[in-house]
């Protein structure tokens, strides 16, 4: 994906860059809101991530100037503010979702779906494989014979798994993007929901395979 | 906070103080009113002893030196007339008894004054009679003679008289404290009217508003007003910089522990070696641990600050608590708990509609309050929920109206399927930094509760907090119903 981050903090931005890069994204810093329409002027974004305090004024200004000239990019707010008096505000000028700092990446991530999710409407949420369909906003796998709803983090790992079939993710990238660090969770974790998801998607086209020492797969016949 | 009162009631001691004046003068006026009334029944006496012993004295026919008198019927009858007097009268010439009382006394006894009647009040005859004496000069044969009359009448009828004048005393001295009082609570109460006033108009605002007081007030009362007008603007103005001030602290924490959270982060995805990694989620945890708990130190201030100003709105609280539950969902789905709304709802949104099944409209709550400081409320039981409950774990949030002690609430309650808050005292969980048993391995600050006790009593509600039957913990925020 391909991000916008405007943040004025250097060394905080630096580091949310670097961050997200290791889950593949693709990041744009501006560090004022004059840099950040030049950008959204001239490059499309899946996402914009929005401080709040910037020293050409405040955020809620790019956002509400944003909405107006009908920039339909995605806006997560950042703010290390009190979430109590910024929130209402945040909502109603057109922010899809906030967060305040210091931000859990496995949780923005997890916003950022579902953000995609809500915005998608009913034919982008519906995902086909093979002879397999599956709904991502009620978080259903619709087999041949029969419908399954997937809880959370079943989810969360088919989704990450079907986005890119084929693709091998190890243990470790997975956990990452599975667990919050309020876990204390070894690699083998992530066992448990492969086997539960390889039960669920027995009698189908689809299964999941082990690389040994490498990770997993989704792959479809 | 009640207002200690000081000397008690402004309008009663202006009062009191009207009527003690207006009661002593009511009792001088009685005084003055019997004395008056005394003299002048006094002096009428007088006159009319005075006429009598006259006509006595005029009636003396002086003939070859001997003294003649024909007591005339009118001299005693004007006495007569007065009421059931007894009469009593002495002629003496030059000290020598002629007629009459022997025994009564003359009152120009030891005087030389030859024309003017001289008077005395004395007991005579086992009663008190006043005495008037005249004397007139006469040539007798022995020469130039002193002829004295002496009319004495009995005091019973003036005592009467003074007595009923004694009682139109009274009464006029009762009526003159009678419209004294009324007087008195007319001026009392419009000498305290704009003080009166000026309560209203600073009673009758908002919460917020802090304007100064423009009404014109009586000369006495401008420095009061304007010490009140300038003890609101330094309450704006440090109302104003606390705001500021807990916003600037926020984004003072929060800035640099976002830095390190991050760059650790990144150390923890690069590096390969197992013993970084699990020190640097240690250093994670810890992070978050000392970010949460200035979050809610800081969102417990602001929610403090804003129950001083507590401004009434009503709020759809099923679309809050669908928001709110939405909200946490991606928190949710990151620990595999299974977060559930239940509770019928009258809600737009479609996507919101799955989160709380069919609703119907004629089932909505509404509340009085600050969305906000509800919306914190329940941010921070679902968060509860979410920290304490283990992954996999269920937490549902419903939303029901109920009677309770003849008023109906709405209750949000939340419950999870985790260890519950174990044998600690329920009562004492919501007080500050206080932890429930079981929670050792957990990140939290003990504040959550403390926010949500705090705001739902603000709104007039209650906390509830319960160990389920089947384990687990469950919380409620009662809210009386606006409609």
């Amino acid at each position: 994906m391909r991000f916008l981050l405007v943040e004025d903090n250097t060394e905080l931005a630096a580091a949310v860059v670097e961050r997200l890069m290791l889950d593949g994204h693709v990041v744009d810093h501006a560090p004022d809101i004059q840099t950040a329409s030049d950008f959204t002027a001239t490059t499309s974004y899946d996402l914009i991530l929005l401080d709040i305090m910037l020293p050409d004024g405040d955020g809620r200004t790019f956002l509400s100037r944003h909405r107006q000239q009908t920039g339909s990019t995605p806006v997560i707010v950042l703010t290390a503010r009190s979430e109590v008096t910024d929130r209402v505000t945040l909502l109603d000028l057109g922010a899809d979702d906030y967060m305040v700092k210091p931000v859990d990446f496995s949780e923005l991530e997890a916003r950022c779906r579902a953000v995609m999710r809500r915005r998608g409407g009913v034919a982008q949420n519906l995902l086909r494989l093979g002879d397999l369909r599956f709904d991502s906003l009620s978080g259903t796998l619709k087999l041949p014979d029969q419908d399954i709803q997937l809880r959370p983090r079943e989810l969360r790992l088919f989704e990450v798994l079907a986005q890119t079939p084929g693709h091998v993710f190890s243990k470790s990238t997975l956990v990452e993007r599975l667990f919050s660090y309020d876990e204390d969770v070894t690699d083998n974790a992530i066992e448990v929901y492969i086997a539960r998801l390889r039960r669920h998607l027995e009698g189908s086209s689809v299964r999941i395979t082990t690389l040994r020492g490498l990770g997993y797969k989704l792959e479809v016949t | 906070m009640r207002t200690p009162v000081a000397h008690g009631s402004l309008r009663r001691r202006l009062l009191m103080s009207l009527l003690a004046s207006a009661a002593l003068l009511a009792v001088v006026v009685y005084f003055v009113v019997q004395s008056v009334a005394r003299q002048v029944a006094q002096d009428s006496q007088d006159n009319v002893l005075t006429a009598s012993a006259l006509s006595i004295l005029d009636s003396a026919r002086l003939s070859n030196g001997e003294i003649s008198i024909d007591l005339p019927y009118s001299a005693l009858s004007m006495l007569d007339s007065l009421s059931d007097e007894r009469v009593f009268y002495a002629i003496r010439l030059e000290r020598v008894f002629l007629s009459g009382y022997a025994d009564l006394p003359s009152a120009a006894a030891g005087r030389d004054a030859p024309n003017t009647p001289a008077y005395l009040s004395t007991p005579f005859l086992g009663e008190e009679v006043r005495l008037a004496t005249v004397r007139r000069r006469v040539s007798t044969d022995q020469g130039q003679r002193f002829l004295e009359v002496s009319v004495a009448q009995t005091l019973s009828g003036q005592k009467q008289a003074l007595a009923r004048i004694s009682r139109s005393a009274m009464a006029i001295g009762a009526g003159f404290f009678l419209l004294s009082v009324i007087l008195a609570g007319i001026i009392a109460r419009s000498a305290i009217r704009p003080l009166d006033r000026l309560t209203a108009s600073v009673s009758r605002r908002g919460p917020k508003d802090l304007r100064p007081v423009a009404a014109p007030v009586p000369s006495e009362m401008v420095p009061l007003v304007s010490s009140l007008n300038s003890f609101m603007r330094r309450l704006k103005q440090s109302l104003l910089r606390s705001e500021d001030f807990i916003a600037e602290a926020a984004h003072r924490v929060r800035t640099p522990l976002a830095v390190v959270r991050t760059k650790a982060e990144v150390v923890e995805r690069t590096s390969t070696d197992p013993e970084t990694r699990k020190a640097v989620r240690d250093m994670i945890r810890a992070i978050d641990d000392s970010s949460r708990t200035a979050g809610q130190l800081l969102d417990h201030a602001m929610v403090t600050f804003r129950l001083d100003q507590l401004t009434g709105e009503e709020i759809n609280l099923h679309r809050l608590v669908a928001d709110t539950v939405e909200r946490m969902r991606p928190t949710t789905e990151l620990k595999d708990i299974t977060l559930t709304a239940t509770g019928k709802t009258a809600l737009g949104k479609a996507a919101l509609d799955t989160a709380f099944g069919n609703a119907t409209d004629t089932d909505a709550a509404f509340i009085m309050g600050d969305p906000i400081l509800v919306q914190n409320a329940l941010h921070n039981l679902l968060d509860n929920a979410v920290k304490y409950a283990p992954a996999g774990a269920d937490v549902d949030v419903t939303l029901k109206r109920m009677s309770l002690d003849n008023g109906q609430y709405a209750r949000v309650s939340v419950s999870d399927t985790g260890p519950g808050f174990g044998d600690a005292d329920l009562g004492l969980l919501p007080k500050r930094f206080a932890r429930g048993a079981n929670t050792q391995a957990i990140v939290g600050s003990g504040l959550g509760l403390t926010i949500a006790k705090e705001v739902v009593e603000a709104h007039g509600g209650r906390l509830q907090i319960a160990n389920s039957q089947g384990g687990g913990a469950c919380v409620s925020l009662l809210f009386p119903l606006s409609c």
